[in-house]
């Protein structure tokens, strides 16, 4: 019983990354003249070098810490969707600790990160506050905050903190014991590693801790929880503390490990990204690992795809979208699972 | 004629419970039919496949003896049936008129809505009915027997020729329940059909031509109302004998252990809803309020709880006023509380049955750790309790949205009735519980005054309150107006002052308190 019903589970999955896969190759179809080229380089460029894997790994890395953040304030529906902002300020956090923090190696990087996520949960702090205070919707106060994020960390960057002898516009270059160490010489972020066990963390935290239960009450009636004698208010601000810690690591680790300045412009957009991540892993920390690698290898496999073939890598967010439009719109295999689901339930008695 | 007839209906709901096992039914156009059966017998899936919300998994329908598909409640109202479901569906902040209308509102010109051509129409109805209905009021406020009513016009309004209704006199007081089967006889006279169902065998011994009982997902068989007396309905529901053998022996009630000292309570709009309220709850006794709903005990028991803020006055419970206290400090000085909205507040829906029954106790042993849920624990439990309360459900990990009505609520008493508290605050706690499982709660609450526990009971069922109370509080337009001593009183008496015909001097009430 409980197999058939994995096994369609699994069945709608494949068929909705099916249709979804069509539909790109029509789009295809009419963006360029050798379809099947492309599209074959799309499915599989990730796999084709060892180099394409690597960067293909190392874009997961972030989308999972974002998605992980947005999981946790989801899981108790807050809706502080400012991981973006979170992260660009987690991350100027991790530049003001590596390039002022004392040269002691571990000790300087451990601060870094540290710093990285103390900025982070200080950019939730104000939605969160907002919210515990006067009620006001974290919804819109977050995304307001992902701008002045944005501009007062360029601003800060660029004026104070620019190298200028760097031939673009970036800040200082971190000294080595803030470094978070890149593997092989295809450059794998060791972050990694941190963020898959952070999610495994978080993980346990929410299904095995009794804070985790209480989070999951509230999520899902938040009166029930008042009811019973939980502090609502003060968990809903603390689980944005936390995500808002998540998500400013995501940043101090990219910077650490992958560029060692400050190399942001623009706002990288994992923040966004790790909405997606969040829904398709319903949420579930432990579903973020297996959700941020899918995702990132929708990504890589249509850069990789834009690189060589000259296809606008615009196709993978038509594409992306799909999918997660399709596959959280669960109605499609409901009918073949209900009856399924009935033969056996008769059979069975 | 028949008017609406199942035939070999199968329902396997997506988590593979069957709630209806090959049933016929069938149901003659002018008849009030009543459906009783336990909980979960599967009488309301029946009733939401013939209004097209559910579809049956196979068997055939036929409404006025016509073989018909019903995919969508839409398609039903068409057919001429139209239901009123438990758990009312109307629109608070529109009036009377709009939620009748909603949807269907005669128009003048091309925007306007003919607000004239409203109130004739539902008039019309009205009268024929003998309705009172207050047409252009909000339904915000409105009692519950009005909005039943409201219900049952939209229904007709509607063209309605066939009336399902779902356990409608569970939340009403004899007076509302006298009304409503009132207008249900003139319905029925009218040429209408009325399918009701209820736990209340009394009240299906007293309007029912025909009771079909349910057991199990199947039908047990239909009979004549003359064929049967109560015991055997009984009977034939549980499947076994069936005695009502509640006793409370007579006990000297312990120390006070609440306090409620002037309490006064206005609403945001200014209406005076709860008026210097005094009153004191002893260890061992069971203090009843009695009252039409909408009589100030919703908000009284909100404010006990700590649900509802900006109360004046004192209530004291060891000596502490908790009075504007958060919940959770409430609870720990041992109040416990079932709520009168199972669904709102007294569950988590999408949470499996064992989350929901620690939720007042996660945080101690065995449930946690310092820091570590036990999961394996929290399933042991709940298997227990689901035993103990005969909460009917696949385990104890269905998510409670898939149980019936009267086991959510078993869910939501068991937790409430097995925690630590010495105060229990018993809001309706047999709401659309079935006969068995209500006399084993109402038994449950007596042994727990008998363990010196003090219970205090809100309730509009008056049988319920006669049976088990040692006193009685009379709460009218949020005003203490009786207090009583269950001893040889009848429903009767409690009705005039429950209706404001009536009323204990407040001398007569201070001195009658302070023994
Ligand atoms: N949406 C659902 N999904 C899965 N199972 C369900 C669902 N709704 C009801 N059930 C199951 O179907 C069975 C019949 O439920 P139903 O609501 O018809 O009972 P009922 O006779 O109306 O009981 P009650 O007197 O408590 O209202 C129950 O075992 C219930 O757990
Ligand atoms: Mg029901």
């Amino acid at each position: 019983m409980k197999k058939t019903l994995l096994v369609l589970e699994f069945t709608r999955f494949v068929i909705t990354v099916g249709i979804a896969l069509l539909i790109g190759y029509i789009f295809l179809l009419f963006s360029t003249d050798k379809p099947y080229e492309a599209f074959k380089l799309f499915l599989t460029g990730p796999l084709t070098t060892q180099r394409r894997f690597f960067e293909f790994l190392n874009n997961s890395v972030p989308l999972m810490m974002t998605g992980l953040a947005l999981s946790l304030v989801f899981q108790a529906k807050v809706f502080n969707i400012g991981a973006e902002g979170q992260l660009f300020f987690g991350a100027f956090g991790a530049m003001l600790f590596a390039l002022n923090f004392p040269q002691v190696s571990w000790l300087h990087l451990i601060m870094t990160l540290i710093g990285s996520a103390l900025f982070g949960s200080i950019w939730a702090f104000v939605p969160a506050f907002l919210r515990t205070k006067w009620k006001a919707s974290e919804l819109v106060s977050s995304l307001m905050m992902n701008y002045i994020s944005y501009f007062l960390v360029l601003f800060l960057v660029n004026n104070y903190f620019r190298d200028k002898s760097a031939g673009a516009l970036v800040s200082y270059r971190f000294p080595q014991t803030a470094w978070l160490s890149v593997i092989t010489k295809y450059r794998l972020n060791s972050g990694l590693f941190i963020a898959v066990l952070l999610s495994i963390l978080m993980g346990l935290l929410i299904y095995r801790t009794k804070w985790g239960y209480q989070i999951r009450v509230i999520g899902v009636n938040k009166k029930f929880g008042l009811y019973s004698g939980m502090r609502t208010m003060s968990i809903m601000f603390w689980v944005q503390i936390l995500s808002g810690a998540v998500a400013g690591l995501a940043g101090g680790i990219e910077l650490t490990a992958m560029y060692r300045r400050f190399v942001w412009q623009s706002l990288p957009g994992y923040g966004f990204d790790g909405i997606i991540v969040a829904i398709l892993a319903r949420n579930n920390p432990f579903l973020v690992i297996p959700s941020a690698l899918f995702i990132a290898y929708l990504r890589i496999g249509a850069n990789i795809m834009g690189r060589t073939t000259g296809v606008a890598p615009e196709i993978v967010i038509v594409l992306q979208s799909l999918m997660i439009l399709l596959i959280t719109a669960e109605a499609l295999l409901e009918k073949f699972k209900q009856k399924a689901i009935a033969k056996e339930a008769m059979k069975g008695e | 004629m028949k008017a609406i007839e199942a035939v070999n209906i199968t329902k396997v709901y997506p988590n593979g419970v069957v709630a209806n096992r090959g049933v016929n039914l069938s149901i003659e156009q002018g008849e009030v039919h009543a459906i009783v059966g336990e909980n979960g017998a599967g009488k309301t899936t029946l009733m939401k496949i013939f209004f097209g919300i559910e579809r049956p998994t196979s068997g055939e329908l036929r409404v006025f003896e016509k073989p018909v598909h019903i995919s969508s409640p839409k398609e039903a109202i068409s057919l001429g049936i139209g239901m009123v479901h438990q758990h009312f569906m109307l629109v608070p902040s529109f009036t009377v008129a709009e939620n009748i209308m909603l949807g269907i509102e005669p128009k003048k010109g091309f925007f306007s809505v003919d607000f004239k051509k409203m109130e004739n129409v539902i008039t019309e109805y009205a009268k024929r009915l003998n309705f009172e209905v207050p047409i252009w009021e909000k339904v915000l406020d409105l009692p519950v027997g009005v909005k039943q009513r409201i219900e049952i016009l939209k229904a007709l309004v509607r063209g309605a020729r066939i009336l399902i209704l779902d356990e409608p006199s569970s939340v009403l007081t004899p007076q509302e329940v006298n009304d409503l089967f009132d207008v249900l006889r003139r319905l029925v006279q009218d040429g209408l059909t009325v399918i009701f169902i209820t736990h209340k065998l009394n009240e299906v011994k007293q309007i029912a031509n025909r009771i079909t009982i349910m057991r199990n997902a199947q039908v047990v068989g239909t009979y004549e109302n003359r064929e049967v007396t109560e015991t055997d309905i009984v009977e034939l529901m549980i499947g076994r004998k069936f005695e009502y053998d509640i006793k409370r022996e007579r006990r000297e009630p312990g120390e006070v252990l609440l306090t409620v000292k002037d309490v006064n309570y206005f609403r945001e709009d200014g209406a005076h809803i709860i008026k210097n309220l005094s009153f004191s709850l002893r260890a061992g006794e069971i203090l009843a309020i009695a009252g039409l709903e909408g009589n100030g005990q919703k908000e009284f028991v909100e404010i006990l709880t700590g649900l509802r803020e900006k109360a004046e006055g004192k209530i004291l419970l060891n000596g502490t006023n908790i009075l504007g206290a958060h919940p959770k400090k409430i609870r720990q000085m041992g109040i416990s509380h079932i709520p009168e909205d199972r669904i709102e507040v007294g569950c988590a829906l999408d949470l499996p049955i064992s989350e929901n029954l620690i939720s007042d106790r996660f945080h101690t042993k065995p449930f946690s750790g310092r820091l570590i849920y036990r999961k394996r624990q929290v399933l042991e439990f709940g298997k227990k309790m689901m035993k103990e309360f005969d909460v009917r459900a696949k385990s104890p990990t269905t998510i409670v949205r898939m149980l019936s009505g009267g086991n959510m609520q078993k869910v939501v008493v068991a937790r409430e009735m097995t925690n630590s508290a010495r105060i229990v605050i018993a809001n309706q706690p047999t709401h659309g519980i079935d006969v068995a499982s209500s006399e084993f709660i109402r038994k449950k609450l007596i042994q727990m005054r008998d363990d010196g526990k003090a219970v205090l009971l809100i309730s509009t069922d008056l049988q319920e309150i006669l049976q088990i109370a040692d006193r009685i509080l009379v709460l009218y337009k949020g005003e203490i107006v009786a207090h009583l001593k269950n001893e040889n009183i009848t429903e009767t008496d409690l009705g005039y002052y429950m209706l404001g015909a009536k009323r204990q001097s407040d001398e007569q009430i201070k001195e009658s308190m302070k023994v």
